[in-house]
């Protein structure tokens, strides 16, 4: 068969996936966790532990603050020393709960043997809630509330689940490691998705650069009879794995701007939120750990690890080894997207997918020079922007005309500062316009329900 | 490990950069510039010394003293405009007018317009064309080639500049076109300027260029394929008046023209459907010029005119935005 992409624009990073081969491993817990309120997208949670109390691990210390919002769980059993405002890994304050870590005591509810649970339950509703109970979000990093997506609004149909394994980003190869040594788990985690979103067809994407995962994921297709369930082969090109392009390349449908997957009838999970959602659902498991990929050309200990939410990084580099002399930028997840850490005291919370070391030769921009006009940036973009365009109107301040111009369609992928000659810092610059652009149509649109809502009366 | 680097994404960035572009399209132009000393003896090899030099020096001088700006000599630009402006004029042309064509490439072209990526129009064709009306005797006095220790020149007119003359003094195109077999064209034993003695050397480096993903080749196919497909045309009319579309593909620095100056990035289109319209537009204006013009030559002129609506192609011809009609 032959391998699937998406239509417009993309990049050929070096995928340098030099941890490939290291096995998933737990991390010993640390002395002390810091669990964030505000792990995932939309309204922050509210804490429901007080100082002093005793909790165990997968027991909730913070329930939904809305709608879109999660359920958060203690990742380990202790004392809650403090809750606080303390500084994320970009150094932004919000509220962290302090456990002492006390031996590691579960809830009994939570089923910790290995046996695989295949049958699945036959309520949907049923399962939507242990998902939600299970504080789970969406794991390939934009942590949106996973049983928000799973409920479409009404009119709106799913027509295809699909799983995304690409892990197109160079390095990250936690993904990879959980089809491997989770595929079990994955698979009925995929079969819980589809069931839910009423037998739909289901499509596990996986990049032809992990031919292992696709092998065994077929091979565990066949081996537990699930139907509906197919491997789709993709082919190596950054941005594979965003959400627009996979459903593009999966489904040969591009999801309008400003438009969510479901307008297409397609629902996009991660391969490590299904791990999740069988956990929840099979083992009553709430996300407590993840596996995180630690890694670095200039690191000599890499290495894929289950770590529990809230572990300071610094404690995750200290067990490998302290950080090397030449590293010049962490950065929480891959090079392409990932953030880079400024503060190392931070914590892990439920999207933490890596942690890798660049040196300062791999990772220092060259100084801006001029445009030459040869259109690289707008044959990368795999939203067919004008990366050169939008930068100049932002620069300018052109709110408008950033907006004619579809800046708000950005995803901010960065093949277009990737790939320019002249270096210049398109997407930074990009970033300021689609702000803006963005909350121009937000304005718009409350002052038009604001007007509706005035004529009704 | 004291202070980290705290920047946005995307944390590594490709290895090109317009410097290592401009380096591919300088080794892209070797092949030719080899086959053009072979061919012309060391007066090519002067040719190339001072264009090339004025040119760097030119730019360098520019942005010193009248810019007050960093030197951009180092994204070497002006090596290549130097190397094309060498090309594009006969081993024949006085060092001083050469100056001439550097100064008005680089100083009036490129760098008034606010130096690389600004300019309109292509700098070494701005020189070339300022140089064929101002210089004409000088640039329409071509000299077959005599080798790199050949004899004394003979000199006499280009293939196209012959046929024109011809034609005017009432011969027909079969009789003219009889004095040149295809393998000449190709292999370089013509006169004319530097850059029009060997199609092979220079689609050699055009193939180079696409190999590196440097250029795209649709620009330099559409020349070709509205070259061949217009002279085929009145070719068939009426072949005793015009030329075949073998003939014109391989004369008049089209092969140049088509795969070094057309697909200059900055007086480009970017999408490929701009670049296909552009490539129609030159291949269709220059048969014209050569069929119907005053010149016997047009690609210079062609590449120029379409350079000026470069700006509306771009706007017409846009890459569909995703999730977008």
């Amino acid at each position: 068969m032959s391998k699937r992409t998406f239509s417009i624009g993309g990049v050929h990073p070096h995928d340098s996936k030099i941890s490939r081969d290291c096995a998933i491993q737990a991390l010993p817990i640390a002395p002390t966790v810091y669990i964030s309120v505000a792990q995932h997208i939309g309204a922050p949670s509210v804490p429901v532990v007080a100082v002093g109390d005793k909790v165990k691990v997968g027991q909730v210390v913070a329930e939904p603050g809305g709608f879109v919002s999660a359920y958060i769980h203690s990742s380990v059993s202790g004392t809650v020393k403090s809750i606080a405002p303390r500084a994320d890994l970009a150094g932004r304050m919000s509220t962290h709960i302090e456990i002492a870590v006390e031996g590691d005591e579960w809830l009994e509810s939570i089923d910790r043997s290995d046996t695989l649970v295949t049958e699945i339950p036959e309520d949907g509703k049923a399962i939507i809630e242990k998902i939600r109970q299970g504080g789970i979000v969406g794991l390939g990093g934009a942590t949106f509330p996973t049983h928000v997506k799973l409920s479409p609004p009404p009119g709106s149909k799913c027509e295809r689940v699909i799983i995304n394994g690409c892990e197109c980003e160079p390095y990250l190869t936690s993904d990879f490691r959980t089809l491997l040594e989770k595929g079990e788990q994955v698979v009925v985690g995929a079969a819980i998705l589809r069931k839910v979103m009423g037998n739909v067809p289901c499509t596990i994407a996986i990049e032809e650069n992990k031919p292992e995962a696709i092998a065994h994921i077929r091979e565990v297709i066949a081996r537990l009879g699930f139907e509906g369930i197919e491997v789709m082969v993709m082919k190596m090109m950054y941005p594979q794995g965003g959400e627009k392009q996979l459903i593009d390349a999966v489904m040969h449908r591009q999801v309008g701007s400003g438009a969510l997957p479901i307008s297409v009838g397609a629902v996009v999970q991660n391969v490590a939120t299904a791990l999740a959602v069988y956990d929840a659902v099979q083992k009553n498991k709430p996300i407590i750990d993840n596996s995180v990929t630690v890694t670095g050309e200039c690191f000599p200990r890499q290495a894929n690890l289950l770590v529990r939410v809230g572990t300071p990084l610094q404690y995750i580099i200290d067990y490998l080894g302290g950080i090397p002399a030449d590293a010049a930028k962490v950065i929480s997840g891959g090079p392409m997207m990932g953030r880079a850490v400024a503060n190392l005291q931070a914590a892990t919370v439920k999207g933490t997918g890596a942690l890798l070391f660049l040196t300062e030769k791999q990772t220092r921009r060259a100084p801006e020079t001029s445009c030459i006009r040869c259109g690289k940036c707008a044959d990368a973009c795999p939203m067919g922007l004008e990366p050169f365009l939008l930068n100049k109107l932002s620069k300018a301040q052109d709110w408008d005309a950033c907006e004619q111009n579809a800046a708000q369609d950005c995803i901010e992928c960065g093949c277009c500062l990737y790939s320019c000659p002249a270096h210049i810092p398109l997407l930074d610059n990009i970033r300021v316009g689609k702000g803006a652009a963005l909350n121009a149509i937000r304005a718009r649109a409350a002052a038009a329900k604001a007007a509706a809502e005035a004529a009704k009366k | 490990m004291s202070k980290l680097i705290v920047s946005p994404s995307p944390h590594i960035h490709s290895k090109d950069s317009t410097r290592s572009l401009m380096r591919d399209v300088v080794i892209a132009l070797i092949p030719a510039v080899i086959c053009s000393v072979v061919f012309y003896g060391w007066q090519e090899l002067l040719v190339l010394g001072v264009s090339v030099a004025s040119c760097v020096l030119l730019e360098w001088a520019i942005t010193k003293y009248m810019l007050k700006q960093p030197s951009t000599i180092g994204d070497l630009s002006a090596v290549i405009t130097g190397i094309l402006l060498a090309l594009n004029v006969p081993y024949t042309t006085p060092w001083w007018v050469i100056v001439i064509g550097a100064v008005v490439a680089i100083g009036v072209a490129k760098m008034t317009f606010g130096g690389l990526g600004q300019n309109i129009w292509n700098p070494a064709l701005v020189g070339r064309v300022f140089l064929l009306v101002s210089f004409p005797t000088y640039m329409t006095t071509w000299s077959a080639p005599k080798g790199l220790f050949g004899a004394d020149a003979v000199t006499g007119a280009t293939p196209l500049g012959a046929i024109q003359e011809g034609l005017m003094s009432g011969a027909s195109v079969e009789e003219l076109t009889s004095a040149y077999n295809y393998r000449d064209l190709l292999f370089a034993n013509l006169g004319g300027s530097a850059g029009e003695v060997c199609a092979l050397a220079l689609l050699a480096g055009f193939v180079y260029l696409c190999c590196r993903k440097v250029i795209k080749p649709w620009i330099t196919l559409s020349i070709f394929a509205t070259v061949a497909l217009t002279s085929l045309i009145f070719w068939g009319i009426d072949p005793s008046r015009f030329t075949d579309p073998v003939f014109n593909l391989l004369t008049g620095g089209l092969v140049l023209g088509a795969c070094f100056m057309a697909t200059d990035y900055v007086t480009s289109p970017m999408s490929l459907w701009g670049g296909v319209v552009f490539g129609v537009g030159i291949g269709f204006l220059t048969m014209m010029i050569r069929y119907f013009g005053s010149y016997p030559e047009g690609v210079s002129f062609a590449i120029l005119l379409m350079n000026s609506v470069v700006p509306l192609l771009n706007m017409w011809f846009k890459q569909k935005k995703f999730g977008r009609k």
